[in-house]
């Protein structure tokens, strides 16, 4: 290591290709762009195939969906959703139950795209981490924005709501909403580092929930194979929800990735030379038969 | 002595579990009361803005709404756009400003179709029944018929003319010998479209078109109008046999009286 500088994912990079390193990365630009591009080819090119935004839309005519986040506040509020907006909110309540609540998070919300590059930015400049609030700081943030609508009768929160708030602006063409993002890659930024989408937002919050049953999970299969280089932790959007799954070994417990918080983002995947991570069902969690791990081996050859 | 280490360590545990609870809790409380303090503070809608036909009362609307733009992308024309992020409309609602452009008051009325909450009532089949505002004819002073000329361009645009807008005749009290036709609205027929707002001449509109409820006024419960309940009776008086009191005049008229009764 000495003289070096070594970088996060530069081994993988040797291992499996620039390309095979960022694959998940990649993937997940292209499908945060892309909704947004399918919602702008209506307005920009006539070409009508998604119409509405991520609150409420509707996909060439037939196909509704609601966010079920939005349509709770209003429930709570005092409104049941007289049109579609159930049915939406039900199919996409299935949807993230299926491939993974905070999939939302990682693959679509517009926010993430500018949260992740303030955590680059950041940890590029070596600023300090910040205000790093409780983990469950967001799921009483969660616990308040309902009350509001309880208490109010309205749908609060979505005066602030700055994932709405962004995404609509971006659909719809809206001035000032920039100023939104603005506030929120500062607070990243120079506050609290991965302080929006990791501690505060209520709404990943509520899609964590979500994620706590879900069906796709992240796996450490071959965690044998672990060298212990942190690669992992060091991109993870949510390092804590790692250790159980890989150092888990010892304590007997499975190599799936169960929390909620894990955003299924996959760059964990990207990242690990020794391809110790795959995508499979949360049912696919059988302790691996211990053979000796890739440090125990070095040891052995050491010795 | 190692139980009451362990005793010792177990209650600053839980004293500490308990402190983060509170904080976490005291928060969470906060953070809601600003939320809902915000949002009932960010509720008040300008009167200029007006909601999309079949919109339901500006409370339950709120509730209802989700701000998905679906009515804005399914209106044929430039009317309804959603309110941005410091606007005076609550972010991200549909609505109109009728001098900017009004309601065309579309016969199949897609932006209700469109809704998919029931912000929109979808109980509204027929845009003549759509109540999105009232006109008011605010400025007598300005409005060019009320001057004596014969304007009548709020009369002419309107979808619903005759009905929602008449022109009532009256004496022109400058002239002394022409007509004065008068604009009048009826609230049982306006739609609130602003089309009359839309078209008034004048550099500001002398008509405009007001939420209902900031337009409309109401009548106590209790008050009932004689010559109504009458028809309604059959033409039987609502107080029957009401005392015929005596007329008090002066004891002696004055000379140019003399002779009248009343």
């Amino acid at each position: 290591m000495s003289g070096a500088v070594k970088c996060v994912g530069d081994e993988a990079v040797k291992a499996k290709g620039w390309l095979g390193a960022h694959k998940y990365l990649i993937l997940r630009r292209i499908s945060q762009f892309g909704i947004w591009g399918l919602f702008l080819l209506g307005p920009l090119a006539g070409t009508w195939i998604v119409k509405g935004n991520l609150t409420s839309s509707l996909t060439l005519d037939v196909l509704p969906l609601s966010d079920p986040f939005v349509v709770l506040q209003a429930l709570l509020a005092g409104h049941v959703a007289a049109g579609s907006a159930l049915l939406g909110a039900a199919i996409v309540l299935g949807f993230y139950i299926v491939v993974g609540g905070r999939v939302y998070c990682s693959f679509v919300c517009p926010i993430n795209v500018v949260t992740d590059a303030a955590r680059w930015l950041s940890e590029r400049m070596n600023l300090p981490k910040g205000w790093q609030p409780a983990r469950e700081t967001r799921l009483w943030a969660l616990v308040a924005v309902m009350g509001a609508a309880l208490a109010t009768g309205v749908m609060a929160y979505e005066m602030l709501n700055p994932v709405t708030i962004v995404h609509r602006a971006m659909v719809y063409g809206l001035g000032y909403a920039w100023t939104v993002l603005l506030a929120i890659f500062v607070l990243d930024l120079v506050v609290s580092r991965r302080g929006w989408c990791g501690h505060l937002c209520p709404m990943g919050a509520f899609y964590g929930l979500l994620g706590r049953g879900s069906l796709l999970r992240i796996s450490a299969v071959n965690r044998a194979n672990c060298d212990d280089c942190m690669d992992c932790f060091a991109v993870c959007p949510e390092p804590h929800v790692i250790t159980p799954a890989l150092r888990g070994a010892g304590t007997e417990t499975g190599p799936a990735i169960l929390s909620g918080d894990c955003t299924n983002c996959g760059r964990c995947i990207d990242v690990c030379a020794k391809d110790v991570f795959v995508f499979t069902a949360r049912f696919n969690n059988a302790i691996p038969e211990r053979g000796d791990t890739v440090m125990e081996r070095k040891d052995r050859d050491a010795a | 002595m190692d139980d009451t280490v362990k005793s010792l360590a177990g209650s600053a545990s839980r004293r500490r579990f308990l402190a983060g609870v509170a904080r976490a809790a005291g928060a969470a409380g906060a953070f809601g009361l600003v939320v809902g303090l915000f949002g009932r503070q960010a509720q008040s809608l300008p009167a200029v803005a007006i909601r999309p036909p079949g919109a339901l009362s500006e409370k339950k609307f709120l509730s209802a709404c989700v701000r998905c733009g679906l009515c804005v992308r399914d209106c044929p024309y430039p009317t309804l756009s959603l309110a941005g992020v410091g606007e005076d409309v609550p972010v991200g609602t549909p609505y109109f400003i009728a001098r900017r452009y009004p309601c065309e008051m579309c016969d199949d009325v897609p932006c209700v179709k469109a809704c998919p909450t029931g912000a929109l009532d979808p109980e509204l089949n027929t845009i003549d029944d759509a109540r999105m505002g009232l006109a008011v004819l605010v400025d007598e002073e300005t409005c060019l018929n009320f001057l004596g000329l014969r304007c009548d361009v709020c009369y002419r645009v309107c979808p619903v003319i005759d009905k929602a807008i008449t022109l009532e005749m009256s004496h022109n009290t400058r002239t002394r010998k022409h007509a004065v036709f008068i604009p009048t609205v009826h609230s049982d027929s306006c739609t609130g479209c602003g089309k009359c707002e839309r078209a008034c001449v004048l550099d500001t509109a002398a008509i405009r078109v007001f939420p209902r409820h900031l337009a409309k006024g109401r009548i106590g419960e209790h008050y009932r109008l004689g010559w109504v309940e009458k028809e309604k009776h059959g033409g039987e008086s609502l107080a029957p046999g009401m005392v015929d009191l005596p007329d008090r005049l002066p004891d002696e008229l004055p000379d140019a009286l003399k002779g009248w009764k009343p």
